[in-house]
């Protein structure tokens, strides 16, 4: 088994979980690295995505886990490089390598939500187009929001309404962040950065921008932006 | 990239169904610098990207317009309700999934018109652009309209909105109309003058040249040409088919399309003959590709992009000469690299069920059988020959081999139908069931029939053009008749909806009169027709009110076999004469032998520069 770490951005992040398993599958192909097939009836390439990212999600920490056929042996270094050139446009292969952690031992992730209220617009601070590092002038609106926010996600308790396949269930999702910094960015947008639960169960980090529609309603956002930053096990180490 | 749509579109997407169909960014498409470009194609497909990536017309003329130097095509499809709702709220243009430039700044707009029921999607996607919908309110040579495709053969219904038609086959044709159209721009020339030397291509037909007129019945009086232009437009053909550019460096969509597999044509053309098929005599004659080609072609394409699935397509695989050797030397290549091949259209016989065999080794697919009608009667009216015999000696070895599901394709409504033959349609399912029963390999999964019946629409150029379709009333009740007659738990049912054939049926075989019937229909919301979430009858049936058209003087009335017919300009290849004839034979039914079994004289020969079809 190697892992593969890459990045879903642009484009490609409109794509769904099984559009992406579909584009990985070509990719592979089409750079000649031969997977490894599961027997029977219909032969399925072995490679999985360890955690689905939601349609709309931007991501620098995606990992695939895959086989490669008997017979095709590839230093891991050239399997990103064969990779790249094949992959369609937003996805990058990041690093490749064989083994890996246990996937049970993945426990947190870091996510970045960029809130765009009016006019203005979500720009990503870590792209480089613009963001945290512009000096916003202090504006009272702003700094009643940074701190209704911030008092937001400091309660003890916050139940919000989930959609699951059996309907509508209320879960607390208080416990799953660990951490939690709320920042002004340019243009009068907010950059809310995150360490949620990964697993057992997840917290889909845009379920924090659902706590704001519904306790503070008068702070839902224009447009939301978000994006996976990093993962890790249970002790706060890089997950690879 | 675009950026004031970009802005609006990262706003918008989050809120709709398949974002990633309004994106692009695929892998592989083609991207310009506009600094190189002096003439821009937007190749607008009028039903959603899902059904427009799958078509192979689309990947041909997207390529080879791309190869020209200085021309840049990109792809634009039909938004969802969804979508053109938000664009719409947002004051967003329609835009190219390329550039994501607003189609407003293109020259050239071409549609591929394969759906009868795509028409009000042409008139949502100029609107949405902020082009005049009718080709008479666009002046100049900033926004030049034109359309292709199966429909096209009768163009008459959408020439209120089309500058000109490109008819038949557009791997040359569309070359010479882009160039022709840079000429026209450089040396200044109005718009008149640059569709008359637009006529001047053969296969172009500029409806603006001719004249319609009617007598008080309502039947069309003369179609008279302007002076200077042809009685009649011929439509264009690939002469050597091994020759002509092909997609084999695809882009590949990034969302699932209804065909996400490589589709290989095998030939064109069919020789068959089926009465009721449109394509089966518009596609003529028939050519088939040499297997070398395709085998290269094949695994260029495989390897490019990525696909683990191929499809051999054509109107009748079966009916490929040299299908035995190319499907040994692909089955080779795709066993031993997973890839999965399928070979649909394929006919009962003896060889189509070897090869059954054969693919199954690789995945075991459904079975499929298009026998269009219950009785030997009327499969030779329709001149669909294929046997009762031959469909039960196929799900007789298939049943054995394992499979349990079999689909059968029927119409209703078919010229001289009666009762009787409705009801032939339930005995060769009966006796479908009882092979089943007779020779299944493991009884205990049961077997699942699937029955669809279509509602028979006459086309134009084909042997029933002149035809009457019967009512929905009287369509609805022979379904309710063969399902009496189907009453085994194993059989499913589904049948067309018939209000949506009969529309279809009048805009098929409908004249110049029913431009405003279109848009009478788009004005007042008709979109999208040929989905049900939005097909709206109503609608229709208050623009026709509208605009005094009797729906029934394009649909039950027939059309007399002397009168003039809306696509008399059109020669598709195959003669009048021809399809008269076979009119004839299909009351006496009487079978017309395949092209193979002795030349039935269809005309199409006369496309060929060589004279000799099928070579």
């Amino acid at each position: 088994m190697s892992r593969l770490l890459f990045a879903k951005e642009g484009a490609a992040i409109w794509s769904s979980h099984l559009d992406l398993m579909r584009a990985l599958m070509r990719s592979f192909r089409r750079a000649g690295i031969d997977l490894k097939h599961s027997q029977g009836f219909t032969p399925h390439p072995e490679l999985s995505i360890l955690m689905p990212l939601s349609v709309g999600v931007e991501s620098q920490c995606e990992i695939a886990e895959f086989t490669l056929a008997e017979g095709c042996v590839l230093p891991p270094e050239e399997i990103v490089s064969r990779l790249n050139p094949v992959l369609p446009a937003g996805i990058r292969a990041l690093d490749c390598w064989e083994g890996g952690r246990k996937a049970g031992k993945l426990a947190w992730l870091r996510a970045r939500l960029t809130l765009a209220y009016e006019e203005s617009e979500a720009r990503d601070p870590g792209s480089g187009d613009g963001g945290a590092d512009s000096p916003t002038p202090p504006r009272s609106a702003q700094n009643d929001r940074l701190e209704a926010l911030r008092e937001l996600f400091a309660r003890p308790s916050l139940t919000v309404e989930k959609h699951s396949k059996k309907g509508p269930v209320e879960t607390d999702i208080a416990p799953m962040i660990r951490e939690l910094t709320v920042s002004a960015a340019a243009g009068d947008a907010v950059v809310i950065e995150a360490v949620v639960a990964a697993q057992n169960p997840t917290l889909n980090p845009l379920l924090l921008v659902t706590a704001i529609e519904t306790r503070l309603p008068e702070y839902k956002p224009a447009q939301v932006r978000c994006r996976r930053l990093e993962l890790y096990d249970e002790d706060m180490q890089v997950f690879r | 990239m675009n950026q004031r749509i970009d802005a609006a579109l990262a706003r918008i997407l989050p809120r709709v169904q398949k974002p990633a169909r309004y994106v692009g960014g695929e892998y592989n498409q083609t991207v310009k610098e506009l600094s190189g470009v002096d003439t821009r194609m937007a190749f607008c497909f009028p039903d959603t990207y899902e059904i427009g990536m799958s078509n192979l017309g689309l990947r041909i003329l997207y390529g080879i317009v791309n190869r020209m130097e200085g021309v840049w095509c990109e792809r634009v499809f039909t938004p969802w309700g969804d979508m053109e709702d938000e664009m719409r709220a947002a004051g967003l243009p329609l835009f190219a999934l390329e550039s994501h430039d607003p189609v407003g700044d293109f020259d050239l707009i071409a549609f591929s018109v394969g759906y009868e029921m795509s028409y009000t999607n042409i008139l949502t996607m100029l609107d949405l652009a902020g082009i005049p919908l009718r080709a008479a309110d666009r002046k100049g040579l900033h926004h030049i309209v034109f359309a292709g495709g199966a429909c096209t053969y009768n163009p008459e219904p959408l020439a209120d909105f089309m500058d000109f038609f490109s008819l038949g086959e557009g791997e040359e044709s569309t070359v010479e109309i882009v160039n022709c159209y840079r000429s026209a721009k450089r040396r200044g020339l109005s718009k008149e003058e640059f569709l008359w030397e637009l006529g001047k291509i053969p296969g172009v037909y500029v409806p603006s040249h001719y004249v319609h007129s009617y007598k008080p019945d309502g039947t069309l009086e003369a179609i008279t040409p302007l002076a200077g232009a042809p009685e009649k437009v011929t439509k264009r053909i690939v002469q050597d088919l091994d020759k002509a550019w092909y997609p084999t460096e695809p882009i590949v969509p990034m969302t699932e399309i209804v065909h996400d597999r490589m589709n290989l044509e095998v030939m064109r053309g069919c020789i068959r003959g089926c009465r009721f098929c449109q394509a089966g005599y518009t596609y003529r004659p028939v050519r088939p590709r040499k297997p070398e080609t395709l085998y290269e072609q094949a695994v260029h394409a495989l390897e490019f992009s990525g696909d683990s699935e191929i499809t051999l397509s054509s109107l009748s695989t079966s009916d490929y000469k040299y299908l035995e050797p190319l499907t040994d030397r692909l089955t080779e290549y795709c066993a031993a690299r997973n890839i999965n091949m399928s070979v649909p259209s394929l006919r009962a016989d003896n060889f189509s069920r070897d090869l059954m065999l054969k693919l199954q080794k690789v995945r075991k697919s459904g079975l499929t059988f298009a026998p269009e009608a219950g009785t030997q009667r009327l499969r030779d009216a329709i001149n669909k020959n294929v046997t009762e015999e031959d469909i039960l000696k196929t799900c007789e070895i298939a049943f054995a081999g394992g499979w349990n599901n079999v689909k059968l394709y029927f119409m209703l409504g078919l010229p001289t139908e009666t009762d009787e033959d409705v009801i032939g349609i339930g005995d060769l399912v009966y006796k479908i069931y009882n092979t089943w029963k007779a020779h299944a390999a493991n009884k205990k999964r049961g077997v699942r029939i699937h029955v669809a019946t279509a509602f028979f629409v006459p086309k134009p150029f084909t042997g029933f053009q002149w035809e009457r379709q019967i009512t929905p009333e009287e369509y609805l009740r022979r379904c309710r008749l063969l399902k009496e007659h189907m009453n085994n738990k194993s059989v499913e049912y589904n049948y067309h909806e018939a209000k949506l054939s009969e529309l279809e049926a009048v805009l098929a075989r409908g004249d110049r009169r029913l431009g405003a019937v279109i848009e009478a229909a788009w004005r007042r919301g008709a979109k999208l027709d040929g989905w049900m979430e939005y097909f709206d009858y109503d609608k229709w049936i208050a623009a026709l009110d509208e605009c005094g058209i009797d729906r029934h003087f394009y649909t039950t009335r027939g059309f007399g076999s002397d009168e003039i017919l809306p696509w008399d300009s059109i020669d598709p290849g195959v003669s009048k004469r021809f399809l008269l004839r076979e009119r004839e034979r299909a009351y006496r039914s009487e079978i017309t032998p395949d092209c193979r079994h002795g030349c039935a004289g269809c005309g199409a020969n006369r496309l060929l520069e060589c004279g000799v079809c099928d070579p």
